[in-house]
């Protein structure tokens, strides 16, 4: 009895995989022939630059000036600059709480976080940097789901989780749905890749 | 003479062997539970790295895999050192990822051809050249869905191991 048990488990160990079914979810954007043409004007204020060397060492560009940063700081920073909500008048900021410096981004809206990378970066860095802006993200976000729905008693990234967990029954999908997509909108993630050079 | 004699000590009892079935079989269904039917025989390192801002993919929507890294020990002579990108069984250039993709797209049925996602398993101490090209090829043949497959964990510490 024991052999056949052995001699099964052997081959389930040698034929199967522990599944990883789970990472960083992103869109590309599409090809452009002639990017030139769709050049979009932005704001300096409103950019945030993260730049990812062939040393895995990350540089951070904002209010026009440069400076190498830590990774452990880069998520604070992210908010900093997110949350910022420096707007006057139809770009103000309704939920910001931020410094409000006029320097740094009008809104959610309107911010962009960019990043460009080596072509010799370690993709391990590449993947902690992109946590880090999409855990910035997560933050307002989680942050703007507790305000908004109160009633919920979850936030953002539990609501989404449980959006996805296919034992959720459909219409408590489509409640979620509405209210993880109106989050969307007020936090979008801007979020732009420079190309590699 | 004792009526009685004395039981001879023989040494240690053998251990008995009667519940190695029972543990085994409980091996046997832990593996067939927690573990799934490799996608594909791989012919380079994939050590994934750790992220935890991490989503779950959606196993109802269809998803294509495209793995990149260096190839493993066996193959060091047939390949190289260089990060190489594979799909399905074999290792390919950039240029294969469009029909590769087409090929994907192909075998779905046709409402579910807009959901596809691409998984990326790149190696974690894979180079950024090799994904960057998979990326711009991916961007040409339109499969812009693309997620970043990792292992749940830390991801600022164990970069910078």
């Amino acid at each position: 009895m024991a052999d056949i048990a052995f001699l099964l488990l052997i081959f389930f160990l040698v034929t199967t995989d522990i599944a990883t079914d789970s990472g960083l979810n992103r869109k590309l954007p599409p090809w452009e022939e002639d990017p030139q043409d769709t050049e979009v004007v932005i704001k300096e204020k409103n950019i945030f630059t993260i730049n990812v060397n062939s040393a895995d060492r990350i540089m951070v560009t904002q209010k026009g000036e440069s400076d190498p940063i830590d990774l452990d700081n880069l998520r604070k920073e992210a908010v900093k600059f997110l949350d910022n909500g420096g707007g006057k008048g139809a770009d103000a900021c309704k939920y910001c709480k931020g410094a409000r410096d006029p320097r740094s981004s009008d809104n959610f809206d309107k911010a962009v976080i960019s990043l460009s990378n080596n072509r010799l970066t370690k993709y391990k860095t590449y993947i902690a940097v992109q946590n880090e802006i999409i855990a910035a993200y997560n933050e307002i976000r989680n942050r703007e789901f507790i305000r908004e729905y109160p009633g919920e008693g979850i936030n953002y990234v539990q609501a989404n989780d449980e959006y996805l967990d296919p034992a959720t029954p459909p219409n408590r999908r489509e409640n979620l749905k509405t209210k993880l997509e109106a989050i969307r909108i007020l936090v979008p993630q801007k979020f732009s890749e420079a190309e590699t050079k | 003479m004792s009526k009685f004699k004395k039981k001879k000590d023989g040494g240690l009892p053998p251990i008995s062997t009667a519940s190695l079935p029972d543990i085994v079989f409980m091996l046997l269904f832990f593996f067939m539970v927690a573990t799934v039917i490799k996608e594909d025989n791989l012919k380079i390192q994939n050590n994934l790295p750790q992220a935890n801002q991490i989503e779950k993919l959606d196993k109802r929507k269809p998803i294509s895999y495209i793995y990149i890294g260096k190839p493993s020990r066996n193959y060091v002579d047939t390949y190289g050192t260089e990060d190489r990108i594979q799909l399905n069984d074999a290792l390919k250039s950039p240029d294969a990822v469009q029909a590769f993709i087409a090929s994907e797209r192909a075998a779905l049925p046709e409402e579910l051809v807009p959901l596809l996602i691409v998984s990326l398993k790149v190696d974690r101490d894979a180079k950024m050249g090799a994904l960057t090209d998979v990326k711009q090829e991916l961007r040409k043949t339109n499969a812009l869905k693309i997620n970043y497959t990792t292992k749940k964990g830390e991801s600022i510490s164990s970069s910078r191991n």
